[in-house]
């Protein structure tokens, strides 16, 4: 192997800042090694992808209305994530928030109000929020791996959603469409842009801070962090293992199905078989992006976020498919979390130190 | 019900349990290593594409077959370079190739939606295969039903009775000590993710080559991760994972002949079985902690970086 690694003293301050902008960096110039490959402009094709998205003011609005779930899971996960437990099916948590939360506009649409919709979201946060303790119940109980399990739960939750808007929650004015009703003005999110931008964005920005603070601040923040860390350490100083696996995944799947049912009583406004682009799983990519800080997790949104609106422009104008967006994802993922290794290491050569030595 | 049906159905299980033996097999041998690879999803749905679209090329459905093992070692190299050379985190990684190979074979795919695929030839043997009954359940197959039995036995002699597969274990149980004595941790390690890497593509080949002969975006459907979950049911021991692969295969085809037998329930219920399947066998299997303790290899999941 002739690269290896060299552990550094200390964290490098420098690199904790630099690595998400490298990483971004180095995923442009794969993005255009790729448009190279499929025989488009690269330089053209990155303007349309990451750059035009910027200029109009309905995109950037766009960008901001995604940016509200991939910021409110993704805030969720870096807590949980920071405590060494790995929940994966925040998609099946968004979809079960959804749909709890769906139950007011759908079952009982004369229910309106000022309550409405705060009683939808609180619904919302419970759906995601059981929907998560199942597999953090199997890991403390049974031992069962929650990588495993969250994300069989997706498939799961996904199958649930079909089942109720084409069975019971079908919409029956809606020519046979599988979806629900369209929710009624008490049920949907205030609009606070020009078109599809609604209150979730403050929602979203106050969570972030909400969680920075927790985080940093508290007692119970700081046992999440050392559980991650340290976990000897963690147990030694009392804080329980169980307890800290069951506030993790209530915590981060509460803060999926808030996504969730804010989606659907945002831009979506109804049930349908397809409610999420696989937010669940790209809030993953804005979690590490964001370093596994709430407030790093917010600003990384807004990048992830560029790249649907990215997507949806170069099937425009470039007629690329919009899968190029999963591949640019896994890529920034990727290069990421190889940068985020110097942090902690250097890189050396060693083939060439040792021949200089002989 | 005849036994003709039951026979019938036996031979669809084979084929539904094929691909997840293949796979689970591959992961087996990395995870044994002290390597988690989550990558095994996205590894089997490039191997699909890059098998179906290789047999396209090629004219040939058993030249796709390389196609999607050198497709699915690709994809490992990767996974490799960023777990050994880099250190990096071994579950994040996994997702990462994971969410790669759905994106990229869904780009690769695109031009390939609706073609007719070739199919891999089945091995008929003049006479055998006629045989009444057992005839079709042991014979005229294609190669990869063989291959992946031949695989599970090669990796249980190779694993238990081999000095290279003592050497695999010992770099699984315990790095430090394995690199004390001077055996090479993230050589043996590149090459445990390569072997699972070849695996999960031919397991994907499978899928486009032989199950059904098209591509259809995101067919692997999760079975990646099932093979993942199978690793843990088998407690890292290949012979084991020929039942578990059977047992979820069986529970796959169910629902496609629950109606034929008359069993009524929604849809989305029949089709989440194998996953709410896939749970109830993690919890169950996770409930013996002795048996899971005594097989998980000590070192999986951690990084390993030498001091100087």
């Amino acid at each position: 192997m002739p690269l290896t690694l060299e552990r550094r003293v200390a964290p490098s301050k420098l690199m904790m800042f630099a690595s998400p902008v490298i990483a971004i960096i180095l995923t442009l110039i794969a993005g255009a090694i790729i448009l190279l490959f499929l025989g488009k402009d690269p330089a053209n094709g990155l303007y349309v992808f990451f750059v035009e998205p910027l200029t109009q003011a309905w995109s950037l609005e766009e960008i901001l209305v995604k940016t509200i779930p991939l910021a409110l899971i993704a805030a969720g996960l870096t807590i949980c994530f920071t405590a060494n437990v790995w929940n994966i099916g925040a998609e099946g948590q968004f979809i079960l928030g959804a749909i709890a939360g769906a139950t007011i506009p759908v079952l009982l649409p004369d229910l309106q109000g000022p309550h409405t919709l705060p009683l939808m979201m609180m619904l919302g946060f419970m759906g995601g929020m059981f929907f998560a303790l199942i597999p953090a119940l199997f890991k403390v109980r049974f031992g069962a791996n929650e990588i495993l399990t969250s994300l069989m739960l997706v498939y799961v939750a996904e199958l649930i959603l079909d089942y109720f808007v084409r069975g019971p929650w079908r919409d029956p004015a809606g020519l046979n469409f599988p979806k629900t009703i369209d929710f009624n003005e008490w049920a949907s999110m205030p609009i606070i842009g020009a078109d599809r931008l609604n209150i979730g964005l403050y929602i979203a920005i106050a969570v972030a801070f909400i969680l920075l603070f927790f985080m940093g601040r508290t007692f119970q923040g700081f046992g999440i962090k050392l559980a991650g860390q340290a976990p000897k350490a963690a147990k030694f100083a009392g804080f329980s293992r169980d307890k800290t696996v069951y506030l993790v995944l209530a915590l981060s799947g509460g803060l999926a199905g808030l996504a969730g049912i804010i989606e659907v009583a945002g831009p979506i406004n109804q049930l349908r078989p397809a409610i999420s682009p696989g937010y669940g799983f790209t809030a993953i990519i804005v979690a590490f992006l964001g370093r596994l800080n709430p407030v790093g997790a917010l600003i990384a949104a807004f990048i992830l976020s560029i790249t649907y609106i990215g997507a949806e422009n170069a099937q425009i104008f470039l007629k690329i498919t919009n899968k190029i967006t999963s591949v640019f994802q896994g890529i920034l993922l990727f290069f990421v979390l190889a940068c985020d290794t110097l942090i902690y290491y250097r890189l050396r050569l060693k083939a060439r130190m040792n021949e200089v030595r002989s | 019900m005849s036994v003709d049906i039951i026979f019938a159905i036996a031979v669809t299980i084979m084929t539904a349990a094929t691909p997840l033996l293949i796979a689970a097999i591959g992961e087996l041998v990395v995870e044994r290593s002290g390597v988690l690879n989550l990558g095994v999803e996205g590894m089997m749905i490039i191997g699909a594409i890059a098998g179906f679209a290789g047999a396209q090329l090629m004219g040939s459905a058993t030249a796709g077959i390389l196609f999607a093992v050198g497709a699915g070692m690709l994809l490992s190299a990767f996974f490799a370079l960023l777990v050994l050379v880099m250190a990096a985190n071994q579950v994040a990684t996994g997702l990462s190739i994971t969410l790669l190979g759905l994106g990229l074979s869904g780009l690769i795919g695109n031009a390939y939606i609706g073609l007719p695929g070739l199919k891999l030839p089945k091995m008929d043997i003049p006479g055998l295969t006629d045989l009444p009954l057992i005839g079709n359940l042991l014979f005229g197959h294609d190669i990869l039903v063989y291959a992946s039995f031949a695989l599970a036995f090669g990796v249980s002699w190779f694993l238990f009775k081999t000095r290279s597969g003592l050497i695999l274990r010992a770099v699984g149980d315990n790095h430090s000590s394995a690199h004390a004595i001077g055996y090479p941790v993230l050589l043996v390690r590149f090459l445990a993710i390569l072997f699972g890497g070849a695996c999960a593509g031919l397991a994907g080949a499978y899928l486009s080559l032989s199950y059904t002969t098209q591509w259809i975006e995101g067919m692997s459907a999760g079975r990646g991760w099932i093979a993942l979950a199978l690793v843990v049911f088998a407690s890292w021991r290949p012979m084991r994972a020929i039942a578990g692969a059977y047992l979820f295969g069986s529970v796959l085809i169910l629902q496609f002949h629950a109606q034929a037998l008359g069993i009524k329930v929604p849809t989305q219920l029949l089709s989440a079985l194998p996953y709410i399947a896939t749970i109830l066998v993690l919890i169950l299997i996770s409930r013996n902690r002795r048996l899971i303790q005594s097989n998980t290899p000590a070192c999986l999941g951690l990084p390993f970086v030498a001091d100087k």
